[in-house]
């Protein structure tokens, strides 16, 4: 296990190329053996498998290169396995076999106790029940957040909190356009808006890396919508790479900038969403 | 002509009328039923017995009657109620405060320590089934007769009680909140206070006003043991015949305990 570079390393033609130095086209390029820059990887895995101890494989021969800034959305029907590779991919399921990468570390199977400590400083979390406690209020909840992050036990509690996680808080819940709702109980909001919280409480730890659960499974479509567009919109004005597991097409289509389809416990397809049509995905689900 | 659905189907019985009974649970009935049968018998008052005794209780009751309401004696059983109070008070804060950690420690699926979260359950278990007046007498040994021996049974006795009550509410509070901060990398001490004690806080201070209300009832008779209170001034009235003493200390318990019973329903309404 071993800590590796994040900056510029070079991998085979995937998705996420950043064209860099093309020049006039009509021109040419400035200079012709420029090999192209590609955007830092955020997350890398060859070879990954995951088999349950009853012998289940969930999925194997995995393949996966996901890079900064990215919005990547995991599809595939209930029990593909996409919240099991997510969970694999960030060393919080152990997986049987191959390698990854995520956010420079790399392990076989599941990360070192400091690796894992590293890795959660860096991820925020976005779970389908959002998680909240029902009992603290908003402003708790989001400040919450910062728990995992060193010197944070205060924030337990708004009260006992540092002011600048206090005024840190007050902004993100203003971003999810919830600022007026700090004093409120988590559990007196609407699922919609202990969604927007969680997205808060997970913005607040600033991460390189934000992972989404089915964030908008347990939502009506109008606010699902809604939840997902907040996502959307947050990770690309924070530069924030953004992973989301899905089983709603239209989710997948409308608010990411690649799609990596799961079926049958194999990576199906794996391109950038504009060159996803309805029938691939109809293909995920049905054929 | 058209035969009905019931003509065609098969017959069918209806099940029993009682339920089946295995040998085992049989031979178990009839051995409770037997033991309750020779216990009777032999602990059970008699009818003569009763009969005997109702004069008797007529004539100590008439012997108690009017209490005493001598300034200077009211004066001493006020200072005595508001040890008892004091004991059931502070025995119960300290006790509910040494709870937490150790409901906590017993907690399954929470509890930092593994499997060894048996070792707290069981002194949380040792603590409630030795009787609070076993402790008075063991701590009036050790500490000396008086109001501290009595504040240490509280003590002891609260943890018995609200040790397993909140590690059973520890147990099942919401999973979901706990999970999302273990995520992040949140420790297990941010985590119950963050997610868990939040959670169950209901429950937490439902236990807590049951355990102040036990320890009031139950402090009135530690000292009986010599373990302060009210109880050792009811006591000394029955060792000196002081019967009407006797029966003004009984209608303040009663008053005490019944004020106590009020006010823990009030706040526990407040707080659900």
């Amino acid at each position: 296990m071993e800590r590796v570079p994040t900056e510029h390393v070079p991998v085979p033609p995937l998705a996420g190329l950043r064209p860099a130095n093309t020049g006039n086209p009509e021109i040419g390029p400035l200079v012709k053996s420029v090999a192209p820059v590609l955007a830092p990887q955020i997350i890398g895995a060859r070879g990954l498998a995951k088999t349950y101890p009853n012998g289940q494989a969930v999925f194997a021969g995995v393949d996966l290169d996901i890079r900064a800034d990215q919005r990547v959305a995991l599809i595939g029907s209930n029990g593909a396995g996409k919240s099991t590779l997510l969970k694999c991919l960030i060393g919080l399921l152990p997986s049987t076999h191959g390698e990854i990468t995520t956010l420079g570390e790399r392990f076989m199977a599941a990360p070192s106790a400091a690796q894992l400590t590293r890795l959660r400083r860096q991820i925020g979390f976005v779970f389908q029940n959002h998680g909240l406690v029902g009992r603290q209020s908003v402003l708790t909840n989001v400040i919450q957040g910062k728990l995992g992050l060193p010197g944070s036990w205060r924030a337990f509690h708004h009260a006992l909190a540092r002011q600048e996680w206090r005024e840190e808080a007050m902004a993100v819940l203003a971003e999810v356009r919830l600022a007026d709702k700090a004093s409120a109980r988590a559990d007196q909001l609407s699922g919609g808006q202990a969604q927007r919280v969680a997205i808060a409480r997970a913005l607040i730890r600033r991460p390189r890396l934000l992972i989404a659960d089915e964030p908008a499974a347990s939502l009506d479509p109008a606010v699902g919508r809604d939840i997902m567009r907040i996502f959307s919109e947050l990770a690309r004005d924070h530069g924030i790479t953004l992973v989301y597991t899905t089983h709603d097409m239209q989710h997948a289509l409308d608010y990411s900038d690649r799609i990596v389809a799961l079926k049958d416990g194999k990576v199906h397809f794996d391109r950038p969403t504009m060159r996803v049509s309805l029938r691939d995905m109809d293909g995920v689900f049905h054929g | 002509m058209v035969s009905t659905p019931s003509a065609t189907l098969p017959r069918t019985l209806p099940p029993s009328r009682l339920p089946a009974i295995s040998p085992l649970s049989f031979t178990i009935l009839v051995v409770v039923g037997a033991l309750f049968l020779v216990s009777m018998g032999q602990v059970a008052p008699s009818p003569e017995k009763l009969a005997n005794g109702l004069p008797r209780m007529a004539e100590l009751v008439g012997r108690m009657l009017p209490p005493n309401t001598e300034p200077g004696f009211l004066q001493r059983m006020g200072w005595r109620i508001l040890e008892t109070l004091q004991i059931a008070l502070v025995g119960t804060v300290f006790g509910v405060i040494i709870s937490l950690p150790m409901g906590w420690l017993a907690a399954r699926g929470i509890s930092p320590l593994g499997a060894f979260r048996h070792f707290p359950r069981a002194l949380i278990s040792l603590f409630r089934t030795v009787p609070d007046l076993v402790w008075a007498l063991l701590f009036v040994s050790t500490l000396g007769l008086g109001a501290v021996a009595g504040t240490m049974t509280i003590v002891v006795d609260t943890i018995g009680f609200c040790g397993r009550f909140f590690a059973e509410a520890m147990e099942e509070a919401d999973k979901k909140p706990q999970e999302a901060l273990h995520a992040i990398g949140a420790n297990r001490v941010t985590v119950l206070c963050g997610a868990i004690l939040p959670d169950v806080m209901p429950t937490l201070i439902n236990s807590s006003l049951f355990a102040l209300e036990k320890a009031v009832r139950a402090s009135v008779v530690l000292g009986l043991v010599g373990a302060g209170g009210i109880g050792q001034e009811l006591k000394v009235a029955f060792d000196l015949f002081q019967y009407r003493n006797a029966s003004a200390i009984i209608l303040a318990i009663f008053i005490i305990v019944l004020a106590m019973e009020f006010l823990t329903d009030r706040l526990r309404a407040k707080f659900q």
